[in-house]
């Protein structure tokens, strides 16, 4: 046994520094930012930009011009009246959900969530589907409909219910959680002050929620708006009637008139950065101290 | 003790909102897709497996999961990579950049479609450069992946991010006063928290690809065993007037949708399950820790 036997280590550096295993080097920290930068300006930034570039590539008044077209007016005109029924009509009905589903206890509820979340997983395209098929002249009412001279499939009615369908989760989605996580004991108090059942839901309840249900309702609106797929398929095209703003878009790009296309798609991408801003703002207004609790998560939207 | 349906309770109004909840339920989602499966039944099932079986739902099931496939894989690596320097780092235009993530969650599809197509067509922006070298940007299987990376962008970053912001710096710590060296605390100690979050968003961004119709269809050129995705050729057969091929397409694609959504549930009950045992080392199980 040799007294002086060596012991080698690896080498380390003479001096431990906690940085060295809690930071990454700034090379590394510089490549990575570097690459995410380069992806997100890609793929975000530039179709961004490249909207807004040939949406005026023709000039100011070109651009003013295609937008007071007639067409283009009336698939504006039908886009809002979709979105001004179908986004009230979600809006009580995520209430309601929220109500029975957030306040109370019931075999079933899991089964019930998973149901709402259904219009989630569908493709757009198989929602403007089941509407045909129930409401399409081949379809399970077509000839009730027929005889009675209504149409729904190929007119604003059936539009509307494929919208409605697509954007149906959002309300009911954000309200759920908040409405769960914020109990039952505000409730209960205002009814051993004599509030009734309707009392307790607009000046209790949906006060301590309106974050939340503003975030739902904006979410609800850009998708109630932008919905492509699923209205494609129930709209029937006619140009000045059943066309909504997506919809005429598609018309005007198939067409070749590339600068009225991107005219009218600048308005939907306002639209779109009208809706990412306010949701920052609502993200913050619900992380101030004192705000109602729940702040809104990440939801997707896009039709 | 009697099974209840529902526990007691002293607010009202369980039987209005719980009735018109299911009612509005029934009629415009359960009723609506029941009518799928009514009309599939009309078929024999050597019919309707001749028609999902045909090549050309073949072809389109191959581009349209195929390219998901790849965008999602796209989608993974970048998203995490987005996800940590949004939560790690600071540079100038990071909170520009944070809510802008959610664009392709907001923008109408039809709005990426022709974004997207203008940019990679041959003479667009970029779509130039890969002219030049021989690649075809727009109207091929490529143009597909390029979109369905941007619609499913948000997915993997949005899901990560939390899990990030939640890992408590101490771990780290921890491990390096044990003698670990950067590179094992990010795959011993960060990975395992970060991998569901990470899978789940993925698997969500996989399911939105397979469904996506609007940003596809102006930027694949739509030919026929080639570049036709599988919502597409739902939409052909439907203009047809061929309700019941149409039909028989679409239970396909409701199947996988179903599978994923499973999966989906599965993985975030996984992640649920990882966030609750460290929540409880956490709080009481660390020395030291608030």
């Amino acid at each position: 046994m040799a007294a002086t036997a060596t012991f080698t280590r690896p080498k380390r550096k003479a001096v431990f520094r906690a940085e060295d295993a809690t930071t990454e080097p700034r090379t590394v920290r510089g490549l990575l930012i570097g690459s995410a930068v380069l992806f997100l300006g890609i793929f975000l930034f530039l179709p961004l930009a490249v909207v807004f570039t040939a949406a005026f590539a023709k000039g100011v008044s070109l651009y003013l011009a295609s937008l007071r077209e007639p067409d283009a007016l009336a698939a504006i005109r039908l886009t809002l009246l979709t979105a001004a029924i179908a986004v009230p009509l979600n809006l009580v009905f995520g209430v309601a959900a929220a109500w029975s589903i957030g306040k109370f206890e019931f075999l079933g509820k899991s089964l019930l969530i998973t149901l709402i979340d259904l219009p989630f997983s569908v493709s757009p395209v198989v929602a403007g589907l089941i509407y045909v098929l129930c409401f399409g002249l081949q379809g399970l009412l077509g000839p009730w409909l027929a005889a009675h001279n209504i149409k729904i499939i190929f007119a604003v009615p059936g539009i509307v219910l494929a919208t409605i369908f697509v954007t149906f989760p959002f309300v009911a989605r954000e309200l759920i959680p908040l409405f769960q996580a914020q109990g039952n004991e505000e409730e209960e108090a205002a009814l051993t002050l004599g509030a009734n059942g309707w009392q307790t839901l607009f000046r209790v309840t949906l006060p301590n929620a309106k974050w939340g249900l503003l975030y739902g309702v904006i979410l609800s609106n850009a998708r109630a708006m932008g919905e492509f797929g699923a209205v494609s398929v129930v709209s029937g095209h006619i140009r000045g009637l059943t066309n909504t703003m997506p919809l005429h878009i598609e018309i005007l790009y198939n067409e070749y008139h590339f600068t009225a296309a991107f005219a009218v798609a600048s308005l939907l991408t306002l639209l779109a950065l009208l809706t990412l801003f306010l949701k920052s703002f609502v993200e913050w207004k619900s992380r101030q101290p004192g705000a109602p609790k729940e702040a809104a998560g990440g939801k997707e939207v896009a039709a | 003790m009697t099974i209840r349906f529902k526990r007691r309770s002293i607010l009202p109004g369980f039987g209005l909102s719980l009735g018109f909840t299911l009612f509005y339920l029934s009629l415009i989602v359960l009723i609506p897709l029941s009518a799928v499966f009514v009309k599939t039944f009309s078929l024999t099932w050597h019919q309707f497996w001749h028609i999902v079986t045909a090549r050309r739902a073949l072809a389109s099931y191959r581009l349209s999961f195929g390219a998901s496939a790849i965008a999602t894989l796209i989608n993974l690596v970048f998203g995490l990579n987005v996800a940590w320097v949004l939560v790690r780092y600071q540079f100038p235009g990071k909170r520009l950049f944070d809510s802008l993530v959610d664009l392709p969650f907001a923008l109408p599809t039809a709005v990426a479609g022709i974004a997207l197509t203008t940019i990679y067509a041959p003479n667009g922006w970029i779509g130039r450069f890969l002219d030049k070298i021989g690649i075809k940007g727009a109207y091929s299987p490529l143009g597909v992946v390029i979109a369905l990376t941007f619609t499913g962008l948000p997915f993997v970053v949005r899901t990560v991010q939390p899990v990030l912001e939640d890992l408590d710096k101490e771990m780290e710590e921890a491990a390096a006063s044990l003698g670990a060296g950067r590179w094992q605390v990010v795959t011993r100690v960060l990975w395992p928290s970060v991998l569901p979050a990470a899978l789940t968003g993925a698997t969500m961004a996989f399911a939105r690809a397979v469904g996506e119709y609007g940003s596809v269809v102006f930027i694949s050129g739509n030919m026929p065993m080639r570049t036709e995705i599988t919502p597409l050729l739902i939409v052909t057969k439907l203009q047809q007037y061929d309700y019941t091929g149409a039909t028989a397409i679409a239970v396909v694609m409701l199947v996988a949708a179903f599978v994923l959504l499973l999966t989906i549930n599965l993985l975030q009950v996984w992640s649920g399950h990882r966030r609750k045992i460290r929540a409880a080392l956490e709080s009481g199980a660390v020395p030291g820790s608030s």
